[in-house]
């Protein structure tokens, strides 16, 4: 029996490490310029626990295998060296490896929620609600209207409850429910929520954040890749939840100008 | 030996003779303890049948399930789930799975049955408190259940009940009026149950002892069900206050959790300034505690067993104690690892990120502890040993996936996708349900004085350890690819090509769901029909084997054991050619 | 030579063992063990300090978290309501005093009835003052009510009023246990043990104690 349970659990876990390794189930490329240190930090992690797990697994495997049995009249035999060997390793390894995943992932997420955006980047405002994305840009003014909740009425399309009969700086203001930005540009968004919990994922930009009702929360990124990529919703929303989504579409800078000028012009 | 026999009974209260008092109001811990173990039962039945159903939703979302729209005809009409009712139906799973499986059974149902006869007393410290606490969980139960009948079913904000979702009521999307109301009523009423559940654990395990029974000759399962109380009387001590505030924003229009400004279903809310973030931080200093309440019951119960079958002294019992206790300790420093995109001061995340990447060093150091235990042992390789040895690697895994999850670099990606579905899954469910299903097939001859059936015991193992890495290992691939969990459907060409693995581990799921009920068969068949059960059938040491299968209303027979040993006395030269000695015996000669 | 303890346990019609040495670990006494009524009432005691500490940081949270607190006066009543609360502490440690007399004074018959009934009166008299307590802070709701703070009216009050209401709640537990004393002396003409009653006074007093560090922090923030 010990050795039938060595045997199972020594394929399961080749099998797992094998799909791991092959990258069979992979993420996929990142198109951001904070995404590499996090690739970086996941390899580093694979390979440390990856270490960890074989080495646990298969001890056990083996010291199943090896186990005696009620009558074959063998002596049980103590651990080598008892105890203290053990917790020692046990401290020494995974301290190690605390410290320098600590180390070198505090940096990777410093990039990204450490460091504010530089000056100059492109500045887009964001809306979350049941179960859809806005993204709205300053326009030509590059100043945003003023947001009023309780003149908020998606039958009309004022998904931020703006104010342009009285409000000059709202009046150029584009909403779109997709977010473009120009390629190699840096973008500092503001995520604020209509109504409960969101969340904004990219899985290419390697970069979750969760929308707070009640709180503006800035998130930043620079997208190196033109393409089109999907935008999620990560924290529980409602029924529609599965499929709350939007776009991020990378552009070329004269696209994305493009874009901008046919946008004003509706 | 004169003062043993002459010990006079001092039973607090004596056998009862009518059927409520002796099966239904009972004061009997062990009769408080079975009640736990069946609410349990009923629970985890529930709750499997609902984790079937979201796996088929979820893989085969066209399938007709009949019976599912005689229970809800809005939630399924033609017996196909709607998003909504899927959401329902998973906030129920982990709701029922987390509270009324994982913290009754390895902790309440055990160790009320257990603790106390492990230390040599007669009873809990508080007989009327421990019935209380029972029928109290049980009523918040009722109330939970009473969800599934109400208007729009149970709520759809998961067990985690995020505010403000969770404190908007009805517009928020069905499910959130009535049904969450029920939802945060029974989970304040569960909190008072195993606030006084865990009182009497704790006072019983302090002042209750039998003579000689130090703390250092306590069992391992005993120090587990001690700490874990410790623990669970101050998280849930927060998380009754967090619930009762939840009920006020929404019963009372307070506005603790629900900011000013919010407009659903195109209606200005009512509330203003209140801090979604204070609902997850209390929620967290309670949830987080939690996995450990559920965990490290399981983990002194292997202690405990893991010897009986090695046939040698588990290694390092002072660091392996020492280290439960640190997981206790850290347990409180670790919630905001939970929220480390959830907006709150990213500074704080390495404050958060350092002490849950710490809690991997005593979870290391117990997991060699166990493991090293095995080497060179004789083993026994019975249903409560294979179900040791699964427990240590379905830990090992659990444990390797919190690197990456403690990591708030590595959150950023891997947050809120299957890969911590995995990761709580094996951590938590799987490992503490395996301390469960040990300890069933090993208490189980004391508990109802008939042995299991061993060869069904040994079907149950296999098919559910080669299972549960069927079920859940694959979900660490579907997190990898970015795979988002709490969704009710996989609508868009990314996750397509997913939907293979999807039915993968539906089919594991239904047959390692359907493997459980072998273990109810045989918790059926051996109540009845199974072999009369020794006194002693595993030769194990604790106090709980020296007396009578099952044990007499006041455990020892109206005397009190005097304990002599510690637990840890195997592969030793004990009396009559055994290669043991129990606690209560004579200790053995150098 | 070997004792067999699980033998002398399930026999108790065996024959008494010879006396062996056993490491001096068999003691003919039973070891001095704490209480566990009290030590029951410490473990609560340190819930019921948890539960309050989590509502002082939510309450702490909330008042950061948005500029939208008011402040208002407390009720004068409350101060009242504090000194009552104060004074039946102090007549339950009389109480306490005299009943636990009852016990040593046993030969003393006259003393012992004096003792007795003198307790009696005092744990009446706590119980009167705990009663008044509660109906005071229902009073000072009243007064809240009447200048239009309700519960919903702002955080501020929110709080004031779960405050209130939960030290209520637990101290309604206190009067329970008060009854229950009183009932249980009653029955036994003051000879019953008092260890139930120690631990009783130390979670009134605990609960004069929360009262207090409530106020406190009420008189602070709002």
């Amino acid at each position: 029996m010990g050795k039938a349970f060595a045997v199972v659990l020594t394929l399961i876990t080749l099998v797992s490490v094998a799909f791991f390794a092959m990258h069979t189930w992979w993420l996929p490329p990142n198109i951001s310029t904070t995404g590499r240190a996090v690739d970086h930090q996941l390899a580093e992690t694979l390979v440390g626990t990856g270490v960890l797990f074989l080495v646990g697994q298969l001890m056990l495997g083996f010291f199943a295998w090896t186990a005696g049995s009620r009558n074959d009249g063998k002596k049980i035999k103590a651990f080598p060296g008892g105890a203290t060997p053990l917790v020692t390793i046990a401290i020494i390894v995974v301290g190690i490896e605390i410290f320098t995943l600590t180390f070198v992932g505090s940096k990777a997420w410093a990039a990204i929620y450490l460091t504010p955006p530089e000056a100059g980047s492109l500045r887009i405002d964001v809306q979350a609600e049941q179960f859809a994305f806005y993204f709205r840009y300053a326009g030509p003014d590059d100043k945003f209207g003023g947001v009023h909740p309780e003149k908020i009425d998606d039958g009309s399309g004022n998904y931020f409850g703006l104010d342009p009969a009285n409000d000059v700086a709202a009046r150029d203001d584009i909403v779109a429910a997709s977010l473009v930005v120009p390629v190699n540009r840096e973008v500092a968004m503001t995520l604020h929520s209509k109504d409960v919990g969101h969340s904004f994922y990219v899985r290419e930009l390697r970069v979750q954040q969760d929308f707070v009702p009640g709180l503006d929360i800035p998130l930043h990124f620079t997208a190196t890749q033109i393409g089109k990529y999907e935008i999620v919703c990560t924290q529980l929303c409602g029924l529609g939840h599965y499929n709350m989504k939007a776009y991020l579409e990378v552009m070329s800078e004269a696209d994305y100008q493009q874009w901008l000028k046919a946008q004003a012009g509706q | 030996m004169h003062d043993v026999s002459s010990q006079p009974a001092t039973h607090q209260h004596t056998a009862p003779t009518g059927f409520i008092r002796k099966y239904v109001f009972s004061l009997d811990h062990k009769v408080i303890g079975k009640q736990y173990y069946g609410l349990a039962l009923v629970a985890v039945l529930v709750g499997m049948v609902l984790s079937w159903l979201l796996r088929i939703h979820l893989a085969y979302p066209s399938w007709h399930i009949p019976f599912l729209s005689k229970i809800s005809a809005s939630g399924a009409p033609n017996g196909v789930m709607t998003p909504e009712y899927y959401l329902s139906l998973l906030t129920m799973h982990g709701t029922l799975m987390v509270f009324f499986v994982l913290t009754n059974a390895p902790f309440a149902a055990f160790g009320n049955y257990f603790l106390p006869i492990q230390i040599g007393a007669e009873d809990m410290a508080f007989p009327r408190f421990n019935m209380m606490s029972f029928w109290t969980t049980f009523l918040a139960f009722v109330v939970m259940m009473a969800s599934f009948f109400v208007a729009d079913g149970p709520p759809i904000s998961g067990w985690t009940a995020y505010a403000p979702l969770s404190a908007v009521g009805g517009d928020a999307g069905p499910g959130l009026a009535l049904g969450q109301d029920l939802w945060a009523i029974s989970i304040a009423i569960f909190c008072v149950g195993s606030l006084l559940g865990a009182l009497n654990f704790i006072a019983t395990t302090l002042d209750l002892r039998t003579k000689g029974m130090l703390l250092a000759r306590m069992p391992y399962s005993t120090w587990a069900w001690f700490v874990t109380s410790v623990i669970a009387l101050l998280a849930f001590a927060v998380l009754l206050p967090a619930c009762i505030l939840l009920i006020l924003d929404r019963v009372a229009g307070t506005s603790f959790f629900i900011p000013g400004g919010l407009v659903l279903s195109d209606k200005l809310q009512p509330h203003s300034g209140g801090s979604p973030l204070l609902w997850q931080h209390l929620f967290w200093f309670f949830g987080h505690p939690e996995v450990y309440i559920a965990v490290l019951p399981s983990i002194g119960i292997i202690a405990t067993i893991l010897p009986v079958f090695t046939r040698k002294p588990l290694l390092g019992p002072r660091a392996l104690i020492g280290s439960m206790i640190a997981i206790g300790f850290l347990s409180y420093m670790v919630w905001g690892h939970h929220m480390f995109v959830s907006g709150m001061n990213p500074f704080s995340a390495t404050l958060f990120s350092v002490p849950t990447l710490v809690i991997t060093i005593p979870a290391t150091i117990m997991t060699l502890l166990l493991t090293a235990s095995v080497y060179g042992s004789k083993m026994r390789f019975e249903t409560p040993a294979l179900f040791c040895l699964g427990f240590i690697s379905v830990f090992i895994s659990g444990g390797i996936s919190g690197f990456y999850l403690a990591q708030p670099s590595l959150d950023t990606y891997l947050h809120a996708t299957y890969f911590v579905v995995a990761h709580f899954h094996f951590v938590m469910a799987v490992a503490s349900l395996f301390g469960v299903f040990a300890g069933t097939y090993f208490w189980f001859p004391k508990m109802f004085g008939r042995m299991m059936n061993e060869t069904l015991g040994k079907w149950h193992f296999w098919l559910t350890f080669v299972g549960v890495y069927c079920v859940f290992m694959p979900m660490h691939y579907l997190g990898l690819v970015g795979n988002v969990r709490r969704y009710s459907a996989f609508v868009d060409d990314y996750l397509a090509p997913l939907i293979p693995v999807h039915k993968f581990i539906t089919v594991a799921a239904l047959l390692t769901g359907a493997a459980q009920l072998i273990f109810f068969w045989n918790l059926i068949w051996s109540r009845f029909k199974g072999p009369i059960a020794p006194e002693n059938p595993w030769e194990a040491t604790s106090l709980e084997w020296s007396t009578t299968s099952p044990p007499p209303f006041d455990n020892f027979g109206g005397k009190h054991p005097v304990v002599q040993n510690g637990p840890n006395e195997y592969g030793v030269e004990g009396a009559d050619g055994t290669d043991y000695v129990m606690q209560s015996a004579a200790p053995r000669r150098a | 030579m070997g004792i067999d303890i699980q033998q002398a346990l399930h026999d108790v019609q065996a024959p008494e063992p010879p006396s062996v040495d056993t490491g001096g670990l068999i003691s003919t006494k039973k070891d001095p063990r704490p209480e566990r009524s009290e030590t029951g009432v410490w473990v609560g005691i340190s819930a019921i300090i948890m539960t309050f500490a989590a509502f002082t940081s939510a309450m702490i949270v909330r008042q950061g978290a948005t500029a939208d607190w008011r402040h208002f006066e407390l009720p004068k009543l409350l101060y009242v309501n504090t000194l009552i609360l104060l004074a039946s502490s102090a007549t339950l440690g009389i109480a306490s005093k005299r009943l636990s007399a009852v016990g040593r004074l046993a030969t003393a018959q006259e003393q012992s009835k004096k003792m007795y009934s003198e307790g009696m009166t005092w744990l009446h008299v706590t119980l009167g003052l705990g009663v008044l307590f509660v109906v005071g802070q229902f009073l000072a709701w009243r007064i809240l009510v009447a200048q239009g703070l309700l519960l919903s009216t702002n955080p501020s009050s929110s709080f004031f009023y779960v405050f209130t209401a939960m030290h209520a709640a637990h101290l309604l537990g206190g009067l329970g246990g008060l009854i229950y004393m009183i009932r249980k002396f009653g029955r036994t003409n003051g000879t019953a043990r008092t260890t139930g009653l120690r631990a009783m006074c130390t979670y009134w007093h605990f609960m004069d104690g929360l009262w207090l560090y409530l106020f406190l922090i009420l008189l602070v923030r709002i």
